[in-house]
């Protein structure tokens, strides 16, 4: 009966529960949309550097990585490519050269980071392709092409057909320099990354600075989901046990590539529920003042209650069950409504095309498409308890401090 | 031996600036099934006799022993369980439970008392339907008269069938016609289950039910009458 009463007593005064009902829906829809927005955002950020940047996972020679130098490279590189190719979780695997050099026109120089890569290969790997927003991509026929950031292509003021002069060092270290036609721009939501980054057939790079055109100092390897990255990388190093523990290759996934990528993602996650807990915190005093009202309007219904011989757990019990109902309701509702709101935006995109400028030199596209956990709902549901029963607990005490004579007595 | 013991009760109000000394004295003995009127002008401390009596109050000094039980020696937490197992209350006004219907009200301190569900519904609808009010069961207290309300409250009383019950002014709220209905039921009820009752008033009507009328000023009982009715 005191489930019932507590209930009950919860539409008393209609109005002054249902402002808290909506209070804890908005303010769990909130929280929910704004850490929805966020993971979205992070997860998007982390789609667009794995399909445009680094793919899912990365073999190097180690050197190679202390040391960006072309001639650290892996040693039977085709043989691997073969051999990754047959993991069923691989989408696609890519040999590239990749050598630093300085890009110069006539008006301006910048470095860069050249990928020599092998045309058939590389389409599976990375989505560089469908970001072409003038020419086109590399082609087999096309003679020295060169694909370049639409940021690189401002700064050096060069266009489609113009020629791109790259400065770099060949095999024996001798400054070289080449001529590469400008057949491609792409544009990517990171302009930090368009800025530096272009792409060029592997066999013309490694004419060019002096290596067989088998060879290569990256493996990159796409797979058909980011979920198995962890499953695959597992699968390679045991393949490539013998190669791995002499130091001569290192298997690297996308998070150990970009760490800083992987912890903003985390923190993303973080942020939702410092947020959820900042404005759960807010709502405490609401229903602490909702409850304390409550319990002094009935004054004289609790002393008749202790009269009568309820003890002062059972009391404190209603009270407590009342503000965990009046909390419970709002986070029902809020939690619902979330999860269509959510599941629309995760659906279709929110688009924010009206500050997608500034967005995009950070790396962001323009549609973000929400995530939210199921775990974050569970959170919440259980985190409006936790603060429900915090709050109930100094109402509660107040009803327990009424003495049944007096209370009783009161406006006689 | 008497179920109610009053020996030489005094109680001081300090919650003023003031001390008020609502009773000076008061030795009272009460015996089963007795049907008792408290009277007394207004602020004799007609309220204050019958907290102490109802284990609501304690008094400033002298004991109040219930079937040998000295109130004063229950620690609060007894004292509670005291009441619920031992003492029916019936208030003047806001006895119910706005919330509960008139059924679920009667129930209310069966549940307290641990009884099954089972037993307390037939218990329930035994006494409803004794206090005659059995068609309202389903009806919460804002949807019954006043008259009606104290039958209920006086139902739910003595379904838990106390050592006596407590009546503060249970009729000052109502009509004449519901006054004298309840003041039957209650007489009926006295007779028919032996419960001693005990009730504060000012009714003229009220008094001439009553057996024994014990007569307050002052905070000292003034005259104790007892009629054979
Ligand atoms: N909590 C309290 N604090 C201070 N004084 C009180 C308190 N309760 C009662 N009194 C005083 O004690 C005296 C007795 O009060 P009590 O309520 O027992 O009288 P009563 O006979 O029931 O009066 P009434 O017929 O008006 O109900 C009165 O003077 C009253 O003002
Ligand atoms: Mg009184």
């Amino acid at each position: 009966m005191l489930f019932a009463i507590a209930w009950r007593n919860l539409w008393r005064n209609k109005l002054r529960s249902s402002v808290i009902f909506v209070s804890i829906a908005v303010g769990i829809i909130g929280a929910v949309f704004s850490g929805g927005f966020m993971a979205g955002m992070a997860d998007q950020r982390e789609n667009a550097t794995i399909a445009n940047e680094v793919s899912n996972i990365q073999i190097h020679n180690p050197k190679f990585l202390l040391n960006e130098e072309a001639k650290y490279m892996i040693p039977a590189a085709q043989q691997k490519v073969k051999e990754i190719k047959q993991i069923p979780q691989v989408k696609g695997v890519s040999l590239r050269l990749k050598v630093t050099g300085m890009a110069a026109s006539a008006n301006a120089g910048a470095g860069i980071t050249i990928r020599g890569v092998n045309i058939g290969q590389e389409m599976k790997v990375s989505d560089i392709k469908d970001h072409v927003i003038k020419g086109s991509y590399l082609a087999q026929n096309d003679k020295f092409p060169i694909v370049l950031g639409q940021k690189l292509s401002h700064k050096l003021d060069l266009g489609l057909g113009d020629k791109l002069i790259i400065t770099l060092s060949d095999s024996t270290g001798t400054i070289t320099s080449g001529a590469f036609n400008i057949v491609g721009i792409y544009k990517t939501s990171n302009t930090q990354f368009d800025e530096s980054n272009v792409f060029v057939k592997k066999s013309d790079l490694a004419k060019l600075i002096g290596y067989p055109v088998t060879v290569g100092n990256e493996i990159a390897i796409r797979l058909h989901s980011n979920l198995e990255t962890p499953m695959v990388v597992d699968k390679l190093n045991k393949m490539l046990a013998g190669e791995v523990q002499s130091k001569k290759i290192i298997i690297q996934s996308w998070d150990q590539i970009q760490p800083l990528l992987k912890s903003m993602v985390e923190m993303m996650d973080y942020f939702s529920y410092l947020f959820l807990i900042i404005i759960m915190a807010a709502l405490a005093f609401a229903i602490i003042n909702t409850m304390l009202m409550a319990v002094m309007e009935r004054t004289r219904e609790i002393g008749m209650l202790m009269a009568l011989g309820m003890n002062k757990r059972k009391i404190f019990n209603m009270i407590l069950l009342e503000t965990i109902f009046l909390s419970i309701i709002g986070a029902v509702v809020g939690v619902g409504l979330s999860i269509l709101i959510v599941h629309y935006y995760a659906t279709y995109g929110f688009d924010l095309s009206s500050s997608a400028a500034g967005l995009n030199a950070f790396g962001y596209s323009t549609r973000i498409f929400f995530r939210v956990s199921n775990e974050f709902y569970v959170i919440s549901l259980i985190l409006v308890v936790i603060i429900a029963i915090i709050s109930g607990i100094s109402p509660a005490l107040k009803a327990l401090k009424l003495q049944p004579a007096t209370a009783i007595r009161e406006n006689n | 031996m008497s179920i109610i013991q009053a020996k030489n009760i005094y109680k001081v109000y300090n919650e003023t600036n003031v001390p008020v000394n609502a009773l000076n004295g008061v030795d009272l003995e009460i015996e089963k099934g007795e049907f008792t009127a408290i009277v007394g002008p207004s602020g004799s401390g007609k309220t204050t006799l019958l907290n102490i009596i109802g284990g609501l109050d304690l008094p400033t000094e002298g004991d109040i022993y219930i079937e040998g039980t000295n109130l004063k020696s229950l620690s609060s937490r007894k004292l509670i369980d005291f009441r619920l197992h031992n003492i029916g209350f019936v208030f003047q006004a806001y006895n119910l439970i706005p919330v509960l219907t008139a059924m679920e009200n009667t129930e209310f301190i069966l549940e307290l008392q641990g009884v099954p569900k089972k037993d307390r519904e037939k218990r329930a609808m035994e006494i409803l339907e004794t206090v005659d009010i059995a068609d309202k069961k389903d009806h919460k207290p804002g949807q019954l008269s006043g008259g009606q309300q104290q039958r209920v409250a006086v139902a739910r009383a003595l379904a838990s069938q106390p050592k006596y019950i407590i009546a503060d002014e249970p009729t000052a709220n109502l009509d004449s016609k519901s006054t004298e209905e309840l003041l039957t039921l209650m007489k009926k009820m006295n007779q028919k289950f032996q419960t001693t009752f005990i009730f504060a008033t000012h009714d003229q009507r009220v008094m001439d039910k009553a057996l024994r009328i014990v007569t307050i000023d002052d905070g000292k009982i003034v005259s104790d009458t007892q009629f054979e009715r």
